[in-house]
């Protein structure tokens, strides 16, 4: 397998395995614990480093996953007090755990090959130099097999719990009483949560985790409401991510990890504006259909309201309608054409009308604002 | 052209929308000065979003608001409205004093920059005893009850001294003695010639606290003096489905 | 003692000093708004989307002016506000979403100009990067006499504007009822946040500028309940963990500044989170076992003091 191919295959592997679980902080309000995770697992690298003196311990990743769980315990505990709000305690913790990894870092680890700006910028196209070597034989790039390990760890956790997760994200009352605690259920996504950051940054950077974690679910939350298509969407979107950012990568010779985050925010960018029925043009088309509709549906309400009252003359004449309702005469001689064309109103020296079939239509619509 | 009854409001086909979703139809309403109003409907008849759109604060899609016999609208009279939000609205827990709450009643009058003086002050006290909290003026306002925290947005709008009032939900979350107090004081406004416009859930008590009604659900079914228009009917049209709530009130 | 002496009267470490006080003083004094507003994440995200700023006005104008620099970052900061706004305005994604989303795919875009910057011969580009990862000790009297410009106009703008910004922050709709705008209000704030954001960047650099901005104000929150003594109290928590922090990495060997600032001010967190009278945990404990006590002696009154 070429390099290239191995790190598209790496690229791909992550979206995915990020995107999984940012599909819940999303729902769950808690973007920014990833931003928060990804620089406290620094930490527990270093801690674990100093246990074993080897950086390619698999102790490292149980440290860095520990931390990213007690990073989320230490700031919920802090937001609990009800002393700060929680954007604030998460604020507050993971600047005071990141300075001392590196505080610990220069002082006693600068002989070992930490580098910070590797952990925090990390690169993809160095992944494939680490080779996985199975009874001497090359079976492709290491980080292949441990990203993933990772992918199917949260794949199947994901389908496993999945009705107890959906649960405890939109209902935990609910979730409670029908017998999975909600507190268990979250502790376990932050663990996932962790173990994803922490496979993913090795290749990508800590920075960028979060690009992947929270931008395709985003991305797919303007796009269904559904949760299970919500899944697959931003597993999708990641991929498409991945493989894009590196082929715009080598084409201009840039940062893979960089490459794929600008891609993930230009995918965002595009559903924003593009998106069926919640994209900007959507919506702009939308609503210029729906103020004509609006606009004769308010002009029959507005006959109706006023009909056989002592003020008719003055608000139902085709001259005052402007005025009372602050149209354009245009506007206003447009609805009424439309109207009268429909057979809702007839016109009468000056005057609109309703026809019968107006004053049911005005009645249906009042009403049925009702039965939704 | 000199108009025979003075009207401290008056909204005119007034439609608001969310999302071209619409929240109030076609709304005509006259408050006529020195009234208590009640505005009653269902939730999610639009009782928060009138008061707003009264307001100036939810730009509406057609209509137009006027108070003190069209003498002007939210814009040049703001100094002549007072508004109670709903105490929800606000972070109770923000860094500040009763009477700092209260003094924000008077920053209208300022205007842009200029800061609160000495008479100021003075009035945030009187205001403080109306409402019998004068001895919290230096409490500070997430150790204060429901009722409490009602009680000073009242003296903070008082410190408007405004003209026309808009209460929303005053009597939400209160105490029996803090719901006294505020039909005592509205009772005085009304005194004073003052109209007090006020959204209101209790439909028994409407009668004994308020001279006026408005019953809404997204347009006006009924507004006008309270013995005239507060009836089942009405309250029927108004409520629509909900009948088990109405058999307990009339 | 003498080697504190020594210290004090050096000239490098009074500019490093000066600058850590003065950055401590500003985000303490903007901070303290920014958490209020429960926007305290916003110094995270904008100096994070500082760096493709950055990088651009160094491809740009060719130069590695910190003005210039600075003038990138705040453009490339506001633009991702901007963004930001826009998001939570016209979809359903929520504030916390659209930062998160924001910063990071703003990053990544620095990065990738970074890596393009680095191909071009003779770029001299060293130093960009940091400008973002911030090193106090690099801190020059030019940069000084710029953060003393912008402190004082952004200060001078928090008093002038001192009631408006109070009333916003408290009750928006409040302020708008009264005929303050809350749309050029919350331009205007937000404009200064950013602003003393980016200064404080390439002091502390970009992870720890969201300590600088929020910590002060968290610790402040907690002894008080004035909000002109929390701003005050906060300047100064900001201003003190500048200096010590200072002072210590140029007394222990390999402490970077940095991290010793934010350690500094998080450590008067955690006094003020557990000792704050009136408020502090420790308070708290004691109210609730004088009332366990009062419960006992008195059998339950119903009006038991509520702190």
């Amino acid at each position: 397998m070429s390099p290239q191919i191995e790190i598209q295959i790496i690229a791909v592997i992550v979206a995915v395995a990020c995107a999984l679980p940012g599909v819940f902080l999303v729902l769950r309000k808690m973007s920014m614990m990833s931003d928060s995770i990804t620089h406290t697992i620094l930490l527990g690298i270093v801690l674990a480093f100093f246990v074993t003196y080897d950086l390619s311990s698999p102790l490292l990743i149980v440290g860095a996953a520990l931390m990213g769980v007690m990073t989320v315990w230490l700031t919920e505990m802090l937001s609990r007090t009800r002393l700060l709000a929680e954007d604030a305690a998460i604020g507050v913790v993971f600047p005071l755990l990141f300075s001392i990894a590196i505080i610990l870092i220069t002082r006693y680890a600068g002989s070992v090959h930490l580098d910070t700006d590797s952990v925090l910028l990390g690169e993809l196209a160095f992944a494939p130099f680490d080779r996985m070597v199975v009874g001497g034989k090359d079976i492709g790039a290491k980080a292949i097999y441990t990203t993933g390990t990772l992918l199917l760890i949260n794949l199947s956790a994901i389908i496993i719990f999945f009705k107890e997760l959906k649960a405890a994200t939109f209902d935990p009352m609910l979730a409670a009483v029908l017998g999975f605690s909600p507190a268990l259920m979250h502790y376990g996504l932050m663990t996932l949560v962790s173990l994803t950051t922490v496979g993913a940054f090795q290749a990508v950077g800590s920075v960028l985790v979060v690009a992947f974690m929270i931008g395709p679910p985003v991305t797919a939350y303007l796009l269904t409401d559904d949760l299970k298509h919500m899944l697959i969407l931003s597993g999708g979107i990641g991929a498409i991510n991945g493989v894009l950012g590196y082929q715009a990568a080598t084409l201009f010779d840039v940062s893979i990890a960089g490459s794929m985050a600008v891609v993930t925010g230009l995918v965002f960018l595009a559903v924003f504006i593009f998106a069926p029925r919640r994209g900007l043009i959507g919506s702009l088309l939308r609503r210029r259909t729906q103020k004509i509709e609006f606009a004769k549906t308010m002009l029959l309400f507005h006959l109706f309201n006023h009909e056989s009252s002592a003020e008719e003359d003055s608000k139902a004449g085709v001259d005052t309608i402007p005025a009372h309702l602050h149209w354009t005469e245009e506007f206003t001689s447009k609805i009424i054409k439309l109207l009268e064309h429909e057979g809702y109103i007839k016109l009468s020296g000056g005057l609109t009308k309703l026809t019968d079939e107006g004053r049911s239509a005005s009645i249906h619509n009042y009403n049925s604002l009702f039965s939704k | 052209m000199k108009k025979q009854q003075n009207f401290a409001v008056e909204v005119e086909d007034l439609t608001v929308a969310y999302d071209s979703k619409p929240v109030l139809w076609d709304i005509d309403l006259k408050i006529p000065k020195g009234k208590l109003m009640a505005v009653i409907g269902p939730n999610g008849a639009g009782k928060t979003t009138l008061i707003k759109a009264m307001l100036g604060l939810l730009k509406p899609v057609t209509g137009a608001v006027r108070f003190l016999d069209g003498s002007g609208s939210i814009r040049t009279l703001k100094n002549q409205i007072g508004y109670v939000p709903q105490s929800g609205s606000v972070d109770w827990d923000f860094p500040a004093t009763v009477q700092d709450v209260v003094l924000m009643g008077c920053y209208g009058k300022l205007g842009w920059i200029r800061r609160p003086r000495k008479s100021d002050i003075e009035l945030t006290k009187q205001t403080l005893s109306k409402v019998g909290m004068q001895d919290y003026a230096s409490r500070q306002i997430s150790q204060l009850s429901g009722g409490q925290q009602q009680r000073v947005f009242l003296a903070r709008a008082l410190a408007q001294e405004a003209e026309v009032y808009f209460m929303d939900e005053p009597f939400k979350g209160v105490d029996a003695q803090t719901e006294k107090a505020i039909v005592a004081l509205l009772k005085e406004l009304k005194e004073q010639g003052k109209t007090v416009v006020v959204v209101h859930h209790d439909l028994q008590t409407v009668p004994d606290y308020f001279d006026w009604v408005t019953l809404i659900n997204l347009r006006v079914v009924a507004s006008g003096p309270v013995e005239e228009v507060f009836h089942e009917e009405n309250l029927r049209k108004t409520y629509h489905n909900s009948a088990a709530l109405l058999r307990s009130v009339v | 003692m003498n080697s504190v002496i020594a210290l004090f009267s050096d000239y490098t470490f009074q500019t490093v000093a000066l600058g850590s006080a003065l950055l401590g003083l500003i985000s303490g004094v903007l901070g303290s708004f920014a958490v209020l507003r429960k926007q305290s994440l916003l110094g995270d995200g904008i100096s994070h989307s500082a760096l493709p700023g950055v990088v651009m006005a160094f491809v740009l104008l060719g130069s590695k002016n910190t003005e210039i620099l600075l003038l990138g970052a705040l453009i490339s900061g506001l633009l991702a506000t901007l963004f930001i706004v826009s998001i939570v305005r016209y979809t359903r994604v929520k504030f916390d979403s659209a930062l998160a989303l924001v910063m990071s795919v703003f990053f990544g875009l620095g990065l990738v100009m970074l890596t393009y910057v680095q191909k071009i011969p003779n770029s001299n580009q060293a130093g960009l990067k940091r400008f973002i990862f911030g090193q106090a000790s690099t801190l020059l009297q030019r940069d000084i006499i710029l953060m003393v410009i912008c402190g004082l106009i952004l200060l001078a703008l928090v008093l002038l504007f001192w009631k408006e910004f109070k009333l916003f922050t408290f009750d928006a709709d409040f302020a708008q009822s009264l005929g303050f705008s809350p749309k050029r209000l919350n331009l205007l704030l937000s404009f200064m946040i950013v602003l003393a954001i980016i200064i404080g960047l390439q002091a502390v650099g970009v992870i720890l500028m969201s300590a600088m901005l929020i910590t002060p104000a968290v610790a402040a929150r907690q002894w008080t309940n004035k909000l002109w003594i929390m701003v005050m109290l906060s300047a100064l928590f900001g201003a003190v963990s500048g200096i010590i922090g200072t002072a210590a990495s140029s007394l222990v060997p390999k402490l970077p500044t940095g991290p010793a600032i934010v350690i500094c001010i998080s450590a008067i967190v955690v006094i003020s989170v557990l000792f704050a009278p009136g408020r502090g945990i420790l308070h708290r404990i004691y109210v609730r076992r004088r009332n366990r006590i009062l419960y006992k002696l008195e059998g339950g009154k119903p009006d038991v003091p509520s702190n």
